[in-house]
């Protein structure tokens, strides 16, 4: 866990934070390692280190207008460097501000 | 849930997943970054086999992963009709298991694919059965089995 290589001084959820954060925007944003929940999947197994699976829910006003699919392939595009490097699962929630506003 | 059993029992002995004749032979061991020309079309293929395609990991009998079954499961509630679907497994096919990533540009599986259009993965297929656009595309694409009780 904390022995991970140089390069990797932060933590997969704090490198998709970032990365989420700089590149979307995002007014709102959760992440959540659940690799754990998938610790004899054969992905995770294969990768050893863990950080496989992340909940991600984000909310930016760069979805409005876009569809599910097209937000999705926002994220996806993100964190494209992370899910060539053993990233295997994400499950998203994306959201625009108008959408999680308080009606 | 009874209704979740019966779902599952008629995914069980209808929805034998096709294995791809036209993919397994086709598809060698090489691993290209890019997509040839003889992959898309073995895909687009794939995509056209029926009206609703499921590309997963494992077989509607036994996913071999958590969101590939919630597919399955999604599937089977919203009453598709096994007639009108295939899935395919990429774990048998490495170049599949790629290729369909670049074809759709879309990093994970499942994918889900009606009337050749690329409709998202499990939590798209969650939001639109949740909110009922699913259950709206499946029925505008006729593909769910037709309301019981009706046999005059």
């Amino acid at each position: 866990m904390a022995s991970r290589a140089s390069g990797a001084m932060l933590s997969r959820a704090g490198r998709i934070r970032s990365r989420l954060q700089s590149s979307l925007e995002a007014s709102a944003l959760e992440i959540e390692d659940v690799s754990h929940q998938h610790a004899g999947h054969a992905a995770v197994r294969e990768s050893g280190a863990g950080e496989t699976h992340f909940n991600v829910k984000i909310v930016s006003s760069k979805f409005e207008g876009k569809s599910l699919v097209s937000r999705h392939r926002l994220v996806y595009d993100a964190l494209a460097d992370e899910l060539r490097a053993g990233l295997h699962a994400l499950s998203i929630v994306a959201k625009t501000p108008q959408e999680v506003a308080p009606k | 849930m009874s209704s979740r059993t019966a779902v599952s029992a008629v995914f069980r002995s209808a929805l034998r997943p096709r294995h791809n004749p036209l993919l397994s032979s086709r598809f060698s061991v090489l691993q290209t970054r890019l997509l040839s020309s003889e992959t898309r079309q073995a895909i687009d293929k794939a995509v056209a086999s029926a009206p609703v395609v499921l590309f997963m990991k494992g077989t509607p009998e036994t996913p071999q992963c958590g969101f590939s079954r919630a597919s399955i499961q999604i599937l089977g509630l919203q009453g598709v009709n096994p007639q009108k679907f295939t899935a395919f497994n990429v774990l048998e096919d490495e170049e599949l298991r790629q290729g369909i990533k670049e074809y759709s540009e879309w990093p994970t599986i499942p994918q889900l694919y009606v009337d050749n259009e690329f409709v998202g993965g499990t939590d798209i297929m969650m939001s639109m059965h949740q909110d009922g656009s699913l259950a709206k595309l499946l029925e505008e694409k006729d593909v769910v089995v037709p309301a019981e009780g009706g046999d005059a």
